[in-house]
């Protein structure tokens, strides 16, 4: 990830009604019909943010049937997981340091 | 998609030491070796208590006598397993939700009388909810997004 992503991220969620579909979405997938019904935006309206939030990567479509259904990328969860990662790459590093040190009672 | 892997966090080494040590030091002394940066106390920890049993807890203590308990002991098998929850957000902060938390399980294995391989897995981070509730929750406040990314593009300089 670079941080030209990283920015669009921050101008993609800077907007109240993408930050409120994100949120819609946070809850499970949804249809572009489904998000304008809860929001008070036209369907066009959902759409274009959708896009803005697609090409940052905060989400993602798939195609089901006709329609196209959108759903959070799960990047939030790969930050995670790299936090994490990196974590236990130094705990365990430090870790062989501790238990291979020689001991006095052995 | 790979989804299992990616909710997951698996390590290994091995160690020249034998299984009851190498099992003795991560649990006895693991404040020693863990990353100090990170702890959710607003002080330095004075020291990391691994309570050796289920139902213990792993403590971070500050001098100031603070403390954090950030997991829950749910395995202590003496010298092949141990296995303890994650009560810590993406946002490093205490998850009280345990839905909402990972767990961590840690396995023994003698290679030899003086050799052992420690499996570590980190498993179900998807539980801790993607990080999505720092989005619905508070994107705009330094809690939010900011600090996220802000670790996140640390982390990316690192270099790993």
């Amino acid at each position: 990830m670079d941080t030209n992503r990283d920015a669009d991220r921050w101008e993609a969620l800077a907007d109240g009604t993408r930050r409120a579909i994100v949120a819609c979405l946070a809850d499970g997938p949804q249809a572009v019909g489904q998000l304008a019904a809860g929001l008070p935006v036209s369907r066009s309206a959902v759409s274009q943010h959708l896009k803005i939030l697609k090409d940052a990567g905060l989400v993602e479509d798939l195609a089901a049937g006709t329609r196209r259904i959108y759903r959070l990328n799960p990047a939030a969860l790969a930050a995670l997981r790299d936090q994490i990662d990196t974590y236990w790459q130094r705990a365990l590093a430090g870790y062989t340091e501790a238990a291979e040190a020689p001991t006095e009672e052995a | 998609m790979a989804h299992t892997d990616a909710a997951t966090v698996r390590k290994q080494i091995v160690v020249d030491a034998p299984i009851e040590h190498a099992f003795a030091v991560f649990t006895g002394r693991f404040g020693d070796f863990k990353p100090p940066e990170h702890n959710m106390l607003g002080a330095p920890v004075a020291e990391t208590v691994f309570e050796p049993k289920v139902g213990g807890h792993i403590i971070d203590r500050a001098a100031d006598g603070s403390e954090c308990r950030w997991a829950r002991i749910l395995a202590f098998d003496p010298p092949d397993r141990v296995v303890f929850s994650w009560d810590i957000s993406p946002r490093w902060t205490i998850e009280t939700d345990q839905a909402q938390t990972s767990e961590v399980e840690v396995r023994f294995y003698a290679e030899s009388a003086t050799r052992t391989r420690v499996e570590l897995e980190h498993r179900h981070l998807d539980r801790h909810g993607p990080g999505w509730q720092a989005i619905t929750g508070g994107v705009d406040g330094p809690e939010g997004w900011p600090l996220y990314l802000d670790r996140y593009a640390a982390l990316m300089k690192e270099g790993r």
